[in-house]
């Protein structure tokens, strides 16, 4: 499926990153980056600060050119195109908007450019998208955050791009505008079908938005896939930590054979399905998410199903959020790890200085390689 | 313990109060020195103007009603008027043409140079105007290379520069340079340079780019800057008075003579006034046609 019918009958096409890659100098900001982005899918560029997010998406738009590499959109290269030449709109990180042109104006450019002289139909129809119809004629100046974060958007989607850009289109908003800015982008984007590539460093957005998530860290993409995919079972220490949270322990993996390796540390022996593990053998780091575990007071341990993997600490911290508490337990070897247990049964909370026990299903458990 | 407490308090309500007096204060130097230097003088010039000659006695004046003082300097000097207008426009245009792009290159391209590149605009003025325009004549003497060059290709009417139009125009030029590139670079240096991006991400090629979005943001710089030219340039005489022939003169000529040798004292000051009532509105209708109202 490499096209698909966008807005007003545009075709929209898979977007193809080939062996990208970008140096400043010796640094390299993007680092040798393949990966395709469907076409008409929400796509969420996830990572922290400096690890090349921006340098990506300036290269797709044509505003710095690849060191390497190839950028093909469906079977077009667009690698050499000058930018006002690609077929790709750009929601800038701090909108960009023309201080000097009015809302309607803004909105309008790049049809003029294009040399559409009726231009009042698209531009009112698209300013009734992102309900800003009634400020037309205000300028960026007058407008709220995120009043201008919407022309910002109905100025680059006016021109049916092929991919639509955006750049922390939602950085400089408060929270609760941030949650509903994200609802509106992403009816707006299922509304009119265009392919959105998005840039945050916010895991939640990025999650909750996208049909797909890469992660990246150092120029590099870790990790790529459907949230729930890449949540469920992170292939490195990095996804692992930087999307949602993870307790871990160090150790080694001492039997691989069959479906079940037996991770080895602190004199315990703990079980993960070979389908989960990256590595099978040697030094591994065996990981599990905070939702997954169970906990119970020490001297209830015999309740637990013998052969879940089980960790005995002591509480250090509890805080009681409503529907779920959360733990901090430090284990036996003086690791700190998060459990997150939903308060469905009347008793009281466990508090700190209780001796526990916290478990967890083997089939919850993750194999990664000690690298970062 | 109990004065901490209270003072703030008590500071803070004097202080509201207080708030607007302080302001006008504040505008006490200013108001006094335009007072002195600016409405006394001008008063005192309006006055000069309409005064009488003493008969018998010359450069001796009483006070009058003398309008004809203007009709007087209005016939005899109105080929200055319209050689000061013509010259200073001409200049502020080729100083437009040359500062815009440097201005341009200053606020976009200069990187680390730009401190630098914005001392060397303003270096002139560390050599006396008077020393500068003296140092014109030797680089456009006849026998300098720039008219052999020009000469050469055969470009120049009377075969010179030095004592002709041209030459008071290029002094001019250079003159007020830096009062057209300081205002442009203000001007352009405000503006975002991913402006410039986002218009070719919407699909402007870079000269549209530029006129769409650069040249309307720098309109301000623009107007300031032709300004600061062509009011100081029209009112000018060293330049004509260097660079030219006594028939390129202009009415800071006119003015300086009959001030000083002349000493027609009331033509002299109707010169004055009339050359401020014309840049004035000259200055008026330009504004009003720009459509820059947050320039003034
Ligand atoms: N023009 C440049 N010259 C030199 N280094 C640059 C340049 N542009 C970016 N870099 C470097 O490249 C790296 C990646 O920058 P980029 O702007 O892509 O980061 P980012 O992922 O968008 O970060 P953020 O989340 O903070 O916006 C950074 O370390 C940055 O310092
Ligand atoms: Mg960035």
């Amino acid at each position: 499926m490499t096209l698909a019918p966008g807005a007003n009958g545009v075709d929209v096409a898979d977007l193809t990153l080939i062996n990208l890659t970008k140096s400043f100098g010796d640094f390299i900001a993007v680092d040798d980056l393949t990966l395709t982005i469907p076409a008409g899918s929400f796509f969420a560029l996830l990572g922290p600060s400096g690890c090349g997010k921006t340098t990506t998406l300036r290269m797709v738009a044509g505003l710095e050119d690849p060191t390497a590499g190839q950028i093909m959109l469906g079977d077009r290269d667009l690698t050499s195109l000058k930018a006002f030449k690609r077929p790709v709109n750009t929601v800038f990180q701090s909108y960009a908007l023309f201080p000097h042109l009015d809302v309607f104006e803004n909105v309008a450019f790049g049809l003029r450019r294009r040399g559409i002289k009726d231009v009042a139909g698209q531009v009112n129809q698209m300013l009734e998208l992102v309900e800003l119809g009634p400020l037309a004629r205000r300028k960026p100046g007058q407008l709220s955050g995120g009043q201008q974060q919407r022309v910002a958007v109905a100025r680059a989607l006016i021109n049916n791009p092929g991919v639509l850009l955006l750049d922390e289109p939602l950085g400089a908003l408060d929270l609760k505008l941030r949650r509903q800015m994200q609802i509106e982008l992403k009816r707006i984007q299922t509304e009119v079908g265009t392919s959105f590539v998005h840039v945050t460093h916010d895991q939640e957005e990025a999650m909750t938005m996208a049909d797909t998530v890469a992660v990246m860290n150092m120029g590099r993409i870790e990790q790529m896939g459907a949230p729930v995919d890449i949540y469920d079972l992170p292939t490195t220490r990095f996804v692992a930590t930087f999307l949602g949270q993870s307790n871990e322990i160090e150790g080694q993996i001492v039997e691989s054979s069959g479906d079940e390796l037996v991770f080895s540390a602190y004199g315990q022996r703990f079980g993960v399905p070979a389908s989960r593990s990256v590595v099978d053998q040697g030094p591994a780091y065996l990981g599990v998410r905070p939702e997954k575990l169970g906990i119970v007071p020490a001297g209830q341990a015999d309740s637990v199903a013998a052969q879940a993997n089980q960790v005995s600490g002591k509480i250090t911290d509890t805080s009681f959020a409503g529907v779920s508490t959360q733990y901090m337990v430090m284990t036996s070897w003086g690791d700190e790890w998060i459990v997150f247990e939903q308060n469905r049964s009347a008793s009281q909370p466990l508090r700190p200085g209780d001796e526990v026990v916290v478990h967890w299903l083997v089939e919850h458990s993750f194999g990664l390689s000690p690298q970062v | 313990m109990a004065t901490t407490t209270s003072t703030p308090v008590a500071a803070t309500s004097v202080s509201t109060q207080r708030r607007p007096r302080t302001g006008y204060l504040l505008l006490l130097p200013g108001i006094a020195w335009l007072a002195v230097f600016f409405v006394v003088p001008i008063i005192t010039l309006l006055i000069t103007s309409l005064q009488a000659p003493v008969p018998g006695r010359s450069g001796v004046y009483t006070l009058g009603f003398e309008v004809s003082n203007y009709a007087d300097a209005l016939s005899a000097y109105w080929p200055q008027f319209i050689r000061s207008f013509v010259y200073a426009s001409i200049a502020t245009i080729l100083a437009l043409l040359l500062a815009y792009p440097l201005a341009y290159f200053i606020a976009f391209k200069a990187g680390r140079w730009r401190a630098l590149m914005l001392v060397l605009v303003v270096a002139p003025f560390f050599a006396s105007f008077l020393l500068r325009t003296y140092a014109w004549r030797t680089i456009l003497s006849d026998e300098g290379a720039i008219t052999s060059f020009f000469n050469a290709l055969n470009l120049l009417p009377d075969n010179r520069i030095l004592n002709t139009p041209i030459g008071v125009v290029l002094g001019l030029t250079y003159n007020f340079l830096p009062f057209m590139i300081l205002p442009l670079y203000a001007a352009l240096e405000k503006i975002d340079p991913r402006l410039i991006e986002a218009a070719n991400d919407l699909y402007a090629r870079p000269f549209t780019g530029f006129r769409k979005v650069i040249w309307p943001l720098s309109l301000p710089g623009v107007v300031a800057g032709t300004l600061l030219t062509f009011i100081p340039a029209s009112g000018d005489f060293i330049n004509a008075r260097l660079l030219g022939s006594p028939s390129d003169s202009m009415v800071g000529t006119a003015i300086q003579v009959n001030f000083l040798q002349f000493r027609d004292y009331p033509v002299a000051s109707a010169l004055s006034f009339i050359l401020m009532a014309i840049i004035l509105t000259v200055v008026f209708i330009y504004i009003r046609r720009a459509g820059t109202e947050d320039l003034v």
